[in-house]
């Protein structure tokens, strides 16, 4: 699975719509990935989890931030990622499995606010650049 | 055994029933076909595959899509025996269909992004994971009788 220069604008062209919501964005598929995959919440027992919670939302803004590092730096995504790599393989010691969860729920939320532009082939480009920001941050692991 | 609230059964059969089962069957299917191509491998006599296009307006996949998601139906009214109510499912698609179980899962996620399209702001957190541990569910009971 590589990622196609047809796959490139179409990603490129959906964050561009974004603008400055991917925050917002982020932090609502964070909301889903913890009501649908609860396990994730392990990870997070320092926060408050509550709706609305400042500390989900700040963290969702980091999430955002890493992802549109990721969809300017598309022709290198593992070395844009690599310090986010070692980040959560080394000192957060997350389980990768969990990256998919949030993937999905990324993705259920752009479906949610942009049923319009989610079609079937902007779903496949996205799920293939997710894909690939998944395998980059997993990539310092073992 | 899966145990659904009453909130969670709710959520679930209320949006059921405004879900048109055709289209959304159809698009489930063609749109797992075209996010995971690999999924095609069990659609060699399906016709033509060859573009998103192609794949949404076949009418094989309209039909097996629709005929999917109408066992969905049976699910959905069976919550509380989804073991039960898939056990022969179960072993046709693993003696003779030879399906591996995580294509269900991949399935269950594209219908969960479907309904996520098609019902927008009623689609909350909290809608959404009754449907993911639905289709956990139902992933599961088809993958019971494998072996």
């Amino acid at each position: 699975m590589v990622l196609s220069a047809a796959d490139r604008a179409a990603v490129r062209a959906l964050w561009k719509k974004l603008g400055s919501n991917v925050g917002i964005y982020a932090t609502e598929a964070l909301e889903r990935t913890f009501a649908s995959f609860p396990t994730t919440k392990t990870y997070f027992p320092h926060f408050d989890l509550s709706p609305g919670s400042a500390q989900v939302k700040a963290h969702g803004k980091k999430v955002a931030d890493a992802l549109t590092t990721a969809v300017g730096h598309l022709d290198d995504l593992p070395g844009a990622l690599s310090a986010l790599s070692d980040l959560h393989a080394h000192e957060l010691r997350v389980d990768p499995v969990n990256f998919k969860f949030l993937g999905h729920c990324l993705l259920v939320t752009l479906a949610r606010h942009y049923p319009g532009d989610f079609g079937p082939a902007m779903h496949a480009s996205l799920d293939k650049f997710l894909s690939h920001v998944i395998s980059a941050l997993a990539s310092s692991y073992g | 055994m899966v145990h659904f609230s009453p909130e969670e059964k709710a959520a679930i059969t209320s949006l059921w029933g405004k879900v048109n089962v055709e289209e959304a069957g159809g698009e489930a299917l063609g749109r797992l076909l075209v996010v995971y191509p690999w999924t095609q491998r069990f659609f060699d006599n399906f016709g033509n595959l060859s573009s998103a296009s192609a794949i949404l307006g076949n009418p094989k996949v309209k039909a097996h899509g629709k005929k999917v998601l109408t066992s969905f139906g049976e699910a959905i009214k069976n919550m509380d025996n989804l073991k039960g109510t898939f056990a022969k499912l179960s072993e046709l698609h693993c003696d003779k269909l030879h399906v591996d179980p995580e294509n269900f899962r991949l399935l269950g996620n594209v219908l969960v992004i479907i309904l996520a399209s098609h019902f927008g702001k009623e689609f909350t957190p909290s809608v959404q994971a009754a449907w993911q541990k639905l289709m956990a569910g139902v992933a599961t009971a088809l993958a019971h009788k494998y072996h």
